[in-house]
């Protein structure tokens, strides 16, 4: 990539902080330019970001038709899958999975639900209700 | 109290704390560039049957870590690394490094990350900083992919230090063990092992179907595929994350093609064999044909493009860019040493 084709579409990271590019100049030799960003990047991330949102869509509706507890909703609101859930909350994989069931999770005790609250930074009553707070 | 400790910007953030450290520790030689061949950066691999983020796991770098690793090896400076299970254990021995005068790196996740923009927020625990001072329970943050630096408190920094998920940092930190001045003599044969390992990695035979060279034809032929086996949309989503993991997951494909061809410009430098020079022009041209197949994956997954013929254009990149590569590694295998 020539020096001057570096692109300069302004994206996310951007507008914080430009990125270094290697580039050669008109001899051929090796230098660095700042980037402001790609299109091509950008729409990559975008489409990214529209699969989180059709998943947690997708999940919502399932929690509402009371196929899934509200953990599977938050799960895919924090981008998280079994295996991170299971990591901050201390709890087993095999454990995370029996706590999407709506029946397992209306009998857990507090001392559980609390530890997913905490891992997704929620009252308990937001994470029962499904309540999202968007501070 | 804060170290005199210069902030480097870089475009990939494991070379960028590797200069830094090393910069801060004596070694007056090294670059980016140079770090990221004597690490032996370079790599490809997909991995077949596991997915990350509900896509295909595809890497254009070697397992994180390993370039600090390499690069402290081949210049004979010893290292320290440590893992921890405990949170206060962890901040006790960085306070603790902080106070005998060491800036260190760490290994972060970047969910948590603060001055991240949050699209650029995702569970990936493979990302590196410097730590460079601590004054009234906060921190002094060098992101080498940021322009200046950051200031984190206690509690953000464990977050980040503990992150969970894959590739978890359980708050492992490394530094230079001793400051010490490397000869050109030793750059030189630095950079010798550095290339003879990156030729290993991507072309032996050992390496398999899925790594290296060989890994970059079996995506192309994959990604063939991909449009009948998954169907539009998917096939699409499989893309993108084929670009993020390429350009955005630490400049992956195109970016590291144009770091390894500034290496071998610089290698030049210490060992001056014009095939050097020739070889480095191959690279920037892989490159170049990583960024356009970017491109055109972009005209799919943004859905302009989409018919079968739209997709064997986008395999075929791959398969030009292994032939490419192929040659450029054979080239550099075959280079006599004086």
């Amino acid at each position: 990539m020539k020096k001057e084709d570096v692109p300069q579409d302004l994206g996310a990271l951007g507008k914080i902080t430009k990125e270094v590019c290697y580039a050669t100049d008109e001899n051929g030799k090796y230098t660095t330019e700042l980037s402001n960003g790609w299109d091509v990047k950008t729409t990559a991330l975008d489409t990214a970001w529209q699969n989180v949102e059709e998943r947690i869509a997708t999940a919502k509706q399932k929690v509402l038709n009371k196929e899934a507890s509200p953990i599977l909703f938050f799960m895919e609101k924090s981008l998280m899958d079994i295996e991170i859930l299971a990591g901050y909350t201390g709890f087993w994989q095999w454990q995370v999975k029996r706590h999407l069931k709506p029946d397992v999770f209306n009998s857990l005790p507090e001392q559980k639900l609390k530890k997913y609250a905490e891992a997704f930074n929620l009252s308990l009553a937001d994470l029962k209700t499904m309540t999202i707070n968007e501070a | 109290m804060k170290l005199d400790f210069n902030h480097i910007q870089a475009a990939h953030c494991e070379n960028g704390v590797t200069v830094g450290l090393l910069k801060n520790s004596g070694v007056k030689q090294i670059t980016e560039p140079l770090a990221f061949g004597i690490g032996a950066g370079l790599f490809f691999v997909y991995i077949p049957f596991l997915k990350i983020n509900n896509g295909p796991v595809i890497a254009f770098r070697s397992m994180p870590g390993l370039i600090f690793k390499r690069v402290c090896k081949a210049l004979d400076i010893p290292i320290v690394r440590k893992k921890f299970s405990s949170k206060e254990a962890a901040e006790k021995f960085l306070n603790d490094c902080l106070a005998e005068g060491n800036p260190v790196g760490c290994q972060v996740g970047v969910y948590y990350l603060p001055y991240f923009p949050k699209e650029y927020r995702f569970h990936f625990n493979a990302h590196n900083l410097i730590v460079f001072g601590t004054e009234d329970g906060n921190y002094m943050v060098s992101d080498p992919v940021m322009e200046g630096t950051n200031i984190m408190s206690a509690y953000e920094l464990e977050r980040v230090r503990f992150a969970k998920g894959a590739l978890a940092p359980n708050g492992q930190l490394y530094y230079p063990k001793e400051s010490k001045p490397v000869t050109d003599e030793q750059m030189v044969s630095a950079i010798k092992s550095g290339i003879k390992r990156n030729v290993f990695n991507m072309i032996s035979p050992l390496m398999g179907p899925v790594a290296g060279v060989n890994g970059i034809t079996y995506t192309g032929k994959k990604i063939k595929k991909w449009r009948n086996k998954l169907g539009q949309k998917e096939a699409g989503s499989y893309l993108a994350q084929l670009v993020r993991m390429q350009e955005e997951i630490g400049t992956g494909g195109g970016g590291f093609r144009y770091i390894y061809g500034a290496f071998l410009q610089e290698a030049h430098a210490y060992i001056p064999n014009d095939d050097l020079l020739g070889i480095s022009a191959q690279f920037t041209a892989s490159g170049d044909l990583w960024r356009e197949g970017a491109i055109q994956a972009a005209g799919i997954y943004k859905g302009r493009l989409g018919s079968q013929e739209d997709f064997n254009v986008m395999g075929d990149y791959l398969l030009q860019i292994a032939e490419i590569e192929r040659k450029a590694f054979v080239a550099l295998k075959n280079i006599k040493w004086q």
